[in-house]
């Protein structure tokens, strides 16, 4: 089975690519507003390389949370980030997502 | 997140033991809530542990908000359950397609028959077989709220006796191949076995929802779009 596509794995890959030595941010889905693409939850785990596991969007955000991984990574300062996927936004990354999403953001000590 | 919360994450999930991980999203502090004890950076007050644990029962994460106080705490309670289980009566060719579906869609697959020629490690690579008979299996391995069970045999030697552990157990998901015909005689044979009515009701029999399915990975397709309706669909169909 392929464990990238298991529904729940991200802390285990955490974990994995921290033990590797490498750098790690995770990425959670906290709270979610009309018809938002991923549960409350769902979450990515963004390493120092730019690997990425899992997602929080339907691919509408995951640059964007990623970029802000990389900055947790560096200052080790959790982020709360809020999204308002709006129609416009979605048409430019071609993608039709919808809703508002507020993801935490935290780095693997 | 502490490499030790994080550790201490991964190890409850491994052993299938129930656990929230609670993060104060003003602090960043972290706390893991199990069912019989507490691990963490912070403590918790009595009645919002009893409300994380409401939630970790539910299988439903979120954020915990202080009701007096819009700039007091937020907290973030995210549920890690055990997977949801999957039993499957039967090691024909419909569950040699349901088994790695139900795995992908993160489901604790077992397929059990006591037929040694048909669970084999060679139909069924990497799937956990059980060759006892289905009642004793099905004695075995408790099913609880979060599994759901499906007899795929067409042989009532097989299928009753699962159906009858299925149907006194809480099995969130029962369901029963067969045509209409043969699942109308089954739920005569489970009345004469003294099966209520009720309990007859709960076998989805036809297995699977009506999408003309044909051969047995689109049969999979159907059962496994069933028991996930049945799981979430509130407001659906099932």
């Amino acid at each position: 089975m392929n464990d990238t596509l298991m529904a729940d794995n991200i802390v285990e890959q955490a974990a994995a690519w921290r033990s590797a030595g490498r750098k790690v941010a995770v990425a959670t889905v906290v709270a979610t507003w009309g018809s938002s693409p991923r549960p409350v939850g769902s979450q990515m785990a963004v390493d120092d390389r730019g690997a990425m596991a899992g997602s929080v969007s339907g691919g509408c955000i995951e640059s964007a949370v990623a970029h802000e991984a990389a900055k947790t990574m560096e200052d080790g300062e959790p982020r709360l980030l809020s999204f308002g996927i709006t129609n416009e936004m979605a048409w430019e990354v071609g993608l039709a997502c919808g809703g508002q999403v507020q993801v935490y953001v935290e780095a693997v000590e | 997140m502490k490499r030790e919360i994080l550790d201490r994450l991964v190890a409850a999930k491994k052993a299938a033991v129930p656990v929230a991980l609670v993060t104060d999203l003003n602090s960043g502090l972290q706390t893991l809530v199990y069912e019989d004890a507490v691990h963490g950076g912070f403590g918790l007050e009595p009645d919002l542990l009893e409300e994380m644990r409401r939630r970790m029962r539910q299988d439903r994460s979120g954020l915990l908000t202080d009701p007096q106080d819009e700039d007091g705490f937020r907290l973030f309670v995210h549920v890690h359950n055990p997977a949801m289980r999957l039993l499957v009566v039967g090691a024909v060719h419909i569950a040699q397609a349901l088994a790695p579906l139900a795995a992908l869609t993160g489901y604790d697959v077992t397929v059990i028959d006591p037929r040694g020629a048909f669970a084999t490690e060679a139909r069924f690579p990497g799937v956990r077989l059980n060759h006892l008979w289905p009642d004793e299996a099905l004695a075995e391995l408790k099913p609880d709220v979060r599994t759901a069970v499906v007899t795929l045999t067409h042989d009532p030697k097989l299928d009753d006796p699962a159906l009858i552990a299925a149907l006194r157990s809480r099995a969130f998901y029962v369901g029963a191949l067969g045509s209409k015909r043969t699942h109308a005689l089954r739920l005569d044979r489970l009345r004469d076995e003294g099966l209520s009515e009720a309990e007859v009701k709960r076998i989805r029999g036809p297995v699977g929802l009506s999408i003309g399915a044909v051969t047995p990975a689109e049969i999979a397709i159907s059962i496994m779009a069933q028991i996930t309706c049945v799981r979430r669909g509130e407001n659906h169909p099932c």
